[in-house]
């Protein structure tokens, strides 16, 4: 096909769109205007009902815990299937040989740095996720980030054993399966799954949200872990066509 | 106090509307990563500026760390593969 032709193509196509586009585009309702009542129902009931400061938390972990639960499943989902198409036992030991070092003393430096502060934070954000922004997926994503980045400053042996999947595994099934158990224990004393069974505590405390902390932390786990497990299948995949370690100096 | 949020979100909407087709213009993968995460950086300024902690925070960690991972080990593969060519022909 000619480049005339294509641009012929392209040109009533892109206009047709762009008309659609701005024809939706002006039938939205103006900007920060709010129609949706559950919104505003959840701000108001779910600090003095569940006692978690964050509502975002509260709605995810207990108002819709079972959507969650759902979320949490695909990442899992996800990380199976990694695992099951890349996982190669021979590839592992290769690529233990053929990682490079960092050559600058100063990026390690930061890196190290780095490192300490990263796990702070992802600690930080997963434990009080539910009184201030945070939760177990964004500080399970930090936390696995933090220790990615041992395997860039130091090198392939220093991150070993972080990256052995018989450890990683169990941890993950901890995570994704704790989950359902809590709402299982709920079934199993007589209310409905994922009821919040424990007492909700004093607002703004970690001691709040009765069953969100604990959901929270399985997550949180389960998020941190998947992602370990997901760049441990990155990397042995892909890191073997590599030079072998220090090739250049 | 919605008086001062105004500009405030008028230039992240535009950070933002400069950032995407930067990041589409920019051809080599490495610094497309880059570009990606600066760009996920004036998002999640978007969602601060707009009160949305948490969205701000989901998408710095998925924009700064998880999806940069992906990228820059595809990024390793070709390139070591790349490399791999070059010996064999070397």
């Amino acid at each position: 096909m000619s480049r005339r032709v294509r641009i012929g193509i392209l040109t009533p196509t892109l206009l047709a769109l762009g008309a659609l586009f701005a024809w939706a585009i002006a039938g939205l309702p103006a900007f920060g205007d709010y129609r949706g009542p559950y919104g505003l129902v959840l701000n108001r009931v779910v600090v003095p009902l569940r006692h978690t400061t964050n509502v975002v938390m509260g709605t995810t972990f207990d108002v819709r815990g079972v959507d969650t639960m759902g979320e949490e499943f695909i990442l899992y989902a996800a990380v199976v299937g990694v695992t099951l198409l890349l996982r190669d036992e021979v590839r592992s030991r290769q690529a233990e040989r053929r990682t490079q070092r960092l050559r600058s003393d100063a990026v390690r430096l930061l890196g190290i740095v780095m490192i300490g502060g990263g796990l702070l934070v992802g600690l930080w954000l997963v434990s009080f996720g539910y009184i201030t922004p945070g939760g177990g997926f964004q500080g399970g994503v930090l936390l696995a980030g933090a220790v990615l980045l041992l395997y860039v400053v130091g090198n392939h042996r220093d991150y070993g054993p972080l990256r052995r999947q018989h450890a990683l595994d169990p941890l993950e099934a901890l995570g994704a399966g704790g989950y359902v158990v809590i709402g299982l224990a709920a079934l199993a004393s007589g209310t409905a799954f994922l009821t919040n069974l424990f007492g909700h505590g004093k607002a703004g405390t970690l001691l709040s949200g009765g069953s969100i902390p604990i959901l929270n932390w399985a997550s949180g786990i389960a998020v941190s872990v998947a992602m370990l497990l997901l760049f441990a299948e990155f990397l042995e995949t892909y890191v073997v066509p590599l030079e072998p370690e220090d090739s250049g100096s | 106090m919605l008086a001062t949020l105004v500009p405030l979100q008028a230039v992240t909407f535009g950070l933002v509307a400069l950032g995407a087709p930067l990041v589409v213009l920019t051809r080599d993968p490495l610094r497309q990563a880059l570009v990606n995460g600066i760009y996920g950086i004036t998002l999640v300024c978007l969602f601060v500026v707009l009160q949305a902690p948490d969205v701000a925070l989901s998408m710095l960690v998925v924009s700064g760390i998880a999806y940069p991972l992906v990228i820059l080990a595809a990024i390793a593969r070709s390139r070591g593969e790349d490399r791999k060519k070059e010996r064999d022909g070397s």
